[in-house]
Parts: C-alpha cells; structure tokens; sequence
C-alpha cells in the first residue's frame, strides 16, 4: 500500500478498515488532512462517510488501521480519548443540543467542566461566539425553542467554544428545513475562510464548490476520488463518481 | 371514633417515626439506586455484573426477607445494633434501591444516544457524560415511576412494625390489642395517617414533574 504521508499531517486515516458484521463499511481508507484544509466528503448514501467522520474522533471504533491527530494516535478509551476529543469539534446532523441546559450553558459546560476555564470568561467567551453565529439573543432560551437552523449554529459555537485543532462536519444540514440550510452553511464557509481546518459531510455539492479545498467521493466504503472540486464536478474519472454526479443534476 | 382522638400522642409518635423512616430510606435508596443505575450503564463489566445481580436479586425477594436478614443475619455476622430501626432502614433502603435503580435505567435508555455523543464530543470523561448530561435528564423522565417506589416505601415501611419498631402500623396493632371494641377506627386512624404522608407525595410529585420536563 502506497500512502503519502505529509509531514504536516493534522487528521491521518492510514489503512483504516471497519466492518458491521458481514458489511465492509471501511475499506483500506487513507486521507489526509493539512491544517487549515477543507475536505468535503460526498457520496451516495450508504457509503460510509459518516462512518468515517465518527471513526476520527472515535465515536465509531476501527478494526484495523491507524488514525492520528495533530501527530497523536487516537487513544483507546479513558481520559487520553477524552482530552484528544477536547481538540476535535464535532457538529452532529441531528444538533443534539443538551436539551436541559439553556443556549449559553451548552457553549459554556466544555469550556468550564473539561478545559476548567472560570464562568465568568466562559460566559464571554459564549456570548461572542453565539454573536458570530448571529444567535446571541437566544441565550438564555432552551433548545427546544430555537428553529433548527438557530440550534445547528448554536451547535457550530458549542464546537468552537473548546478552541479544536479540527472540526467535523456530520451532514450538518441534512434534518434542515430548504429555508435554513444557507444560514448554516453561511456560517460554514465564514469559518473555512477564517483558516479552521474541517472534514465536512454533506450533499451540499455548492458548499463543496465554494468553500473545499479538497472533495473526497466514497462509494461502498471506499475512497475513489480525491480531488480539487473544479476537477472533480468539472472531469470525475471514475464511472462511479460521473454516475453520482448525473443522478445529481438531472434534477 | 373517640378511640382516635384518645391515641392521638401515639398516632403522632407513630406517624413521625414513619415518616422518619420513610424519608431516611427513601434518601439513601435514590442514592444507592441512582449508583446502581450508573454501575449498569458504566463500561466496567465487573460493576454491570454486580448492579444486575443485586437488583434481579433484591427486587425479586419478599421484604420480608430483606427485614430478616437485617434484624436477625446481619447481628450473627457481627453487625449489632443498639435500635431496631437501623435494621428497618438498611432492609427499607436496600429493597427500594433495586427499584429505583430499575426506574432510573429505564429513563437513562430514554435519553436520545445522542445527547451522549455530543458530550463525549466535547471532552466529558464518562462520569461527567453521566453526572451532567445523562443522568439530569433521566430523572426528570422518571419522576412518576419514582414516586410510586416511594409512595410503595412509604406502605412498607409498616413491616418494620412486626420488627418491634413502633411506627404507625407498631402502635395500631398495640391499640386494636388495648381497644379491642374499637379496632376498626384504630384501623381508619393509622390510615388516615398513612394518607398524610402518601396523598401530598403525590401532589407534590405532580408538581415536581411539570417544573422540570423538558421539551424535545
């Protein structure tokens, strides 16, 4: 197996395999990702994409192979995987906000239980960042009572609120309402520009064009573009991305 | 009905002691049941296999059992006690553990994985994904289920009174023994003070409930 290794290297999956009992939902995937890249991963459901955004903060555990951030090897279990998770944000499809903490506690509880920051600078810190996402006057309200749109950004600022090396981006705009994706995604590509390095999941193919540096496409468990995205929408080499791709924009 | 209003001293003596081993119990049972609850869930098997041994064991026993082996096996082993009560409160406390272990599992697997996932994300080690996401929400779902354990605690801790403790039910059946033409009011009075503790329980529970729900 051939695998170019950047040095500067912040996410490496080397030869990573996973199976769900017969199924093969991983096979043999390496990728790598330099800080302050934007990788977009597509393909048809099914394909294992998700699977792999939960495997590099080890939401999803893997058989074989090996996977690193910022040089580091994910820890097994215990207090090393949770303080290497301090560093990786993750952005669920479903928000999963705390649904008994108000928007400000959710943005706080990290930075105060896991990182030990004072309340007082928590709580500013929250502010700000609920402001950039443009949800700052929803504070003190409960999850419940945010449009989907407003609580995937709150779950965007709860990400960013432990500083991480990474964010991962699991379809983040697949349960939103059409009217809403573009808030998130807005949100999305303010952040690709200001440097955060992020592995994005998602079917939004104008979030690949805009904002990737990088388009990963997977089918059955497997890497089988790796590409910029003027050349991946523009000149997919494989039968299996130009039939994705078509299927898309029949529509 | 003049039988009550001549026992009132023993019925307020009886209630309060009820009440004192309801409340006692009922504190260290939601503590030791919300721990076996954790143990259950934790990803030590050793304490799964402990907290699943316990509880089938314990919830699938008579009290009375339980009230044996703390009054009479207990002291064999060395354990004495200088009141029956102490023997009452581990027997009381130890069964309604297992119950309130079970509710609070049951409302531990009612919270969406995901709310797990998302602070396991953000760097919780398990026993803050447990303490500060986990079990918050669990026991605001189980408050009704919980409230029956207790109101049941409440109704068991009449055992402790064939144990020599002179609780309510202790101190009814010396009066139905001194009053033996008026043993069915001896009867309506030690329910109606069963009712005291047990009807507000209830109202309050209500309230408790509606307080704390949380909206999806």
């Amino acid at each position: 197996m051939t695998t170019q290794v950047p040095g500067n290297a912040l996410v490496s999956l080397n030869a990573v395999n996973k199976h769900y009992g017969q199924l093969h939902v991983l096979k043999d995937i390496n990728l790598h990702v330099r800080k302050g890249e934007v990788v977009v991963v597509i393909g048809p459901s099914g394909s294992g994409k998700s699977t792999l955004c939960r495997a590099i903060n080890r939401l999803e555990t893997i058989d074989d192979g090996d996977i690193s951030i910022d040089g580091k090897m994910l820890p097994e279990e215990g207090k090393e995987l949770a303080s290497l998770r301090a560093d990786v944000g993750m952005v669920f499809q479903s928000f999963n906000l705390f649904a008994h903490k108000t928007i400000l506690e959710n943005v706080t509880l990290g930075p105060i239980k896991v990182k030990g920051v004072a309340k007082a600078e928590a709580d500013k810190e929250a502010m700000a960042l609920l402001e950039r996402v443009g949800v700052g006057h929803q504070a003190p309200k409960l999850p419940a009572q945010l449009s989907g749109g407003q609580q995937q950004r709150v779950a965007i600022a709860r990400a960013l609120a432990m500083k991480p090396k990474v964010m991962l981006f699991d379809e983040p705009t697949s349960a939103l309402d059409p009217e809403m994706i573009n808030e998130v995604l807005d949100v999305m590509i303010q952040l690709a520009k200001e440097g955060m390095t992020m592995i994005v999941v998602t079917h939004e193919m104008g979030f690949a064009r805009k904002a990737a540096d990088r388009v990963v496409f997977m089918a059955d468990g497997q890497i089988v573009e790796d590409a910029t995205p003027e050349e991946f929408f523009n000149n997919p080499k494989s039968s299996r991305a130009k039939d994705f791709l078509s299927k898309l924009l029949t529509h | 009905m003049d039988v009550i209003i001549e026992s009132l001293p023993q019925y307020w003596d009886g209630f309060l002691r009820t009440l004192f081993l309801a409340v006692v119990s009922g504190i260290i049972a939601l503590v030791v049941g919300t721990l076996l609850a954790a143990a259950r869930v934790s990803p030590v098997t050793a304490l799964r296999g402990f907290s699943m041994a316990y509880v089938e064991v314990v919830r699938n026993t008579p009290l009375t059992i339980a009230f044996f082996f703390a009054a009479v096996v207990l002291p064999r082993l060395g354990v004495t006690f200088q009141q029956f009560e102490i023997a009452a409160i581990i027997a009381l406390s130890a069964y309604t553990s297992a119950f309130i272990a079970e509710a609070v599992r049951s409302g531990v697997n009612s919270v969406p994985v995901g709310q797990a996932e998302a602070a396991r994300s953000i760097g919780m080690k398990f026993s803050q994904v447990l303490s500060l996401i986990i079990l918050p929400q669990a026991l605001r779902t189980v408050i009704p289920p919980m409230i029956n354990i207790l109101i049941a605690l409440v109704k068991n801790s009449s055992v402790a009174g064939a144990f020599y403790v002179l609780e309510l039910f202790g101190y009814g059946k010396q009066l139905a023994n001194e009053h033996g033409d008026a043993v069915m009011w001896v009867l309506v009075g030690v329910a109606f003070f069963y009712l005291l503790i047990t009807v507000p329980l209830g109202y309050v529970a209500h309230q408790v409930e509606r307080k704390v729900a949380i909206a999806r």
